[in-house]
């Protein structure tokens, strides 16, 4: 069993490529049946999304099974050749392949670094695929583990903390003027999208206050309604300034709607109350004298997006933190996935029932000193025959599913029947074996935990 | 017991200076619970010491300069553990950690002659006490208004640097500014009374105008207009911010007097 992916993203494929090959949700069911209906594709997922475009699966053969999901992607968009699409893909498998699902979920792969809505997309397709029947025991732990990492690198590196949007830009720069955005009142002059949707995280951020005012009076009755706050007149906007913590200014205009000496004479009546100014406006519609106004802080559209620039740059700095924990990550997913395979399965679990026997004998045999050679023979043949049968079916069972889509299911029950993930005493140091077994069973309360809430959500 | 205790209090505040100053240019937040940690170790030195010391001499009672320097590092310390524990400005310790070290400093380097304070009054040191509570309060004021010019000069110039980052919204630091004035002063105030009270106990005057004494009346003058300024014309922010560090240079103009009138008794 490999897991492979094979994709597209916008590191790869232009928006040109990227939207033919799109599946849309309602398509979603029916392009996860095509695809595990391909010989020898065992699981399936497909992650579908404006940056990128890629198939997930479990397959028995890694190359045959890279050319059935090429295929597959061929399919999706008759339009598109494959001599079209071949140049634009990657393909991964393995190791590298979970690699690859794992940075994805934790946005190391994004246009924008860091950003959160890839998980929700992962989730979603994961979705999907349960709803659709078309993943099983191995995509279902690593898709699951996929989300644990992204969780994990979110809350231990600052990936997502700083602002990448001009936007949540002013929220970041305002928080550094007022400590608390509860009390405050914002005024929006103009109805620029960029200043409403700064308004918008304001007033997410606890802003109370919203005073609105555009040239036509209508406009900001309407605006006034849907943000909760209150019109003003346009006339009368810069006596009011000075009631306003935070101005944001993006109107059509093409000259300085507010000059220095507003700003100062706001900045008076405020009794020097800092005041903080966003010009979205181009061109500006805040005069640039204003930066010598002592105890007001201008800033626009420019130096919001600079602002960006660099936290942008953080995040990438993070992102190196977050890739080493998902090299940690992705060993331990591949070595969950080495347990999986049958032959050695087999072994262990000869191994494991042949030193119980042993064992047992031992003991038997070392209370029944008085019996003779012929006697003994008889016990052990009694315990060897006993524990053969025992597992007899287990074994044969095991051998037929090899190439059953239920094969890992049952390699993983007979791993967890017999404890064959828990080394046996003389197999390991003691140092090793006490880390060895907290490390599993923390691991398995966490599984168990998982499924129990999978089970309340499906 | 109690000498160990402050050398090893110095060391460790020295530490805790230099792992404060790294962090400030450092993005680590390994770095500021460090620091942290040296403050909090060397501050429990530090009480030990000031404990010791004064079971040592608490039958004569009269405290010398390098105590109520000691006690003023002390103070600094314990206010600034205080703010971080309910705030989370770990970079206040960037700022405040040094001033507590270069107090305990300039009070270890003092020449032996101008510790002792006369004993003239039995209970001197409620003076020495309260006059250093309110000269902690505008140390904090001062340190606030440091802060707040730098972060409104790096906001103004738009320079979004670690120091940016790491600086407390400017309200905050107005807040802890008038809030540390108007704690510091009622004290100042009150020491001064009792100053004054002493001063006519040994010497027979309340006013002699040494350069203690007039240090202490022109800095609160400048404390009253200062507070009177902020409640009537709105005098908050970057002015009020400029107004704490002068206030802050006299509060040490007045210390220094202290010494020269003690070099001045003893000879």
């Amino acid at each position: 069993m490999h897991v492979i992916v094979v994709g597209l993203s916008h590191k790869t494929a232009p928006i040109e490529i990227r939207e033919k090959l799109a599946v849309p949700e309602s398509r979603l069911g029916e392009a996860l049946s095509r695809l595990c209906s391909y010989e020898g594709v065992r699981e399936g997922m497909l992650l579908s999304t404006c940056n990128r475009v890629e198939v997930y699966s479990v397959v028995e053969d890694v190359e045959v099974g890279h050319e059935r999901l090429q295929e597959f992607l061929a399919d999706t968009n008759l339009s598109l050749s494959s001599e079209q699409l071949t140049p634009h893909l990657y393909w991964y498998s393995g190791d590298r392949a979970i690699a690859h699902l794992f940075r994805v979920a934790a946005s190391l792969d994004s246009m924008v670094v860091g950003e959160s809505q890839i998980l929700g997309q992962l989730k979603d397709a994961f979705e999907v695929a349960l709803a659709h029947k078309t993943t099983g025991v191995i995509m279902n732990k690593i898709v699951k583990k996929a989300i644990s990492v992204a969780k994990r690198v979110r809350t231990e590196t600052k990936i997502a903390e700083t602002a990448v949007s001009v936007s949540y830009a002013a929220v970041e720069l305002a928080k550094k003027i007022f400590s608390n955005l509860d009390e405050k009142t914002v005024m929006l002059v103009g109805a620029g999208e960029m200043a409403k949707l700064a308004a918008r995280h304001l007033i997410a951020q606890g802003v109370r206050q919203v005073r609105i005012t555009t040239r036509t009076p209508q406009h900001a009755i309407d605006l006034a309604d849907k943000f909760g706050g209150t019109p003003v007149p346009f006339d009368q906007f810069k006596d009011e300034m000075a009631a306003a913590d935070i101005v944001l200014v993006s109107t059509g205009a093409s000259h300085y709607l507010v000059g220095a000496e507003d700003v100062q004479r706001a900045v008076d009546k405020r009794g020097n109350r800092p005041m903080f100014l966003i010009d979205i406006s181009v061109p500006r519609n805040i005069d640039p004298a204003v930066r010598h106004v002592d105890n007001a802080f201008l800033f626009d559209i420019d130096d919001l997006t600079h602002r960006v620039q660099q936290n942008r740059k953080e995040r990438l700095q993070e992102a190196e933190k977050a890739e080493r924990m998902i090299v940690e990550e992705v060993a331990v997913a591949v070595e969950w996935m080495k347990s999986l395979e049958v032959t050695p399965t087999i072994i262990a679990l000869r191994n494991r029932v042949d030193e119980i026997k042993r064992m047992e004998v031992e003991r038997v045999l070392g209370r029944l000193s008085h019996l003779s050679p012929q006697d003994r023979e008889l016990v052990e043949g009694l315990a060897s025959s006993i524990v053969n049968k025992l597992i007899h079916r287990t074994m044969v069972t095991l051998k037929a599913e090899v190439n059953s889509s239920n094969g890992p299911a049952f390699v993983e029950a007979a791993r967890r029947f017999f404890h064959l993930d828990r080394p046996s005493p003389s197999d390991l140091s003691e140092a090793d074996r006490s880390r060895y077994l907290a490390g599993r069973s923390h691991a398995s309360d966490r599984e168990e935990s998982e499924s129990v809430a999978h089970k309340q959500v499906r | 017991m109690a000498s160990v205790c402050f050398m090893i209090t110095m060391a460790l505040y020295l530490a805790a200076t230099i792992s404060f100053l790294v962090y400030l240019l450092r993005r680590s937040d390994a770095l500021s619970n460090i620091s942290l940690g040296i403050t909090a170790v060397g501050f429990l030195f530090h009480t030990v010491a000031l404990t010791a010391k004064a079971a040592a001499s608490s039958s004569s009672s009269h405290p010398s300069f390098f105590e109520a320097l000691s006690f003023f590092s002390w103070m600094i310390i314990l206010v600034f553990l205080v703010v971080e524990f309910r705030h989370r400005i770990p970079v206040l310790g960037s700022f405040m950690v040094p001033l507590a070290l270069m107090s305990l400093v300039s009070a270890a380097a003092l020449p032996e002659t101008v510790p002792t304070l006369k004993p003239v009054f039995k209970t001197l040191w409620i003076h020495v006490a309260l006059s250093m509570l309110g000269a902690v309060g505008f140390a904090v004021g001062f340190v606030a208004g440091v802060m707040y010019l730098i972060q409104e000069r790096l906001l103004k110039s738009k320079r979004f640097n670690v120091l940016y980052s790491k600086l407390p919204a400017l309200d905050f630091l107005d807040h802890l500014n008038q809030q540390s004035i108007v704690l510091g002063f009622p004290l100042l105030t009150l020491g001064i009374v009792t100053g004054a009270i002493s001063a006519e106990f040994s010497r027979g005057s309340y006013m002699t105008w040494n350069p203690e004494q007039t240090g202490a009346v022109v800095t609160w003058l400048f404390y009253f207009v200062v507070l009177l300024g902020r409640l009537t014309v709105g005098w908050r922010a970057k002015r009020a911010a400029y107004l704490t560090v002068v206030g802050f240079a006299c509060v040490i103009l007045t210390l220094v007097g202290v010494v020269l009138k003690g070099h001045g008794d003893v000879s």
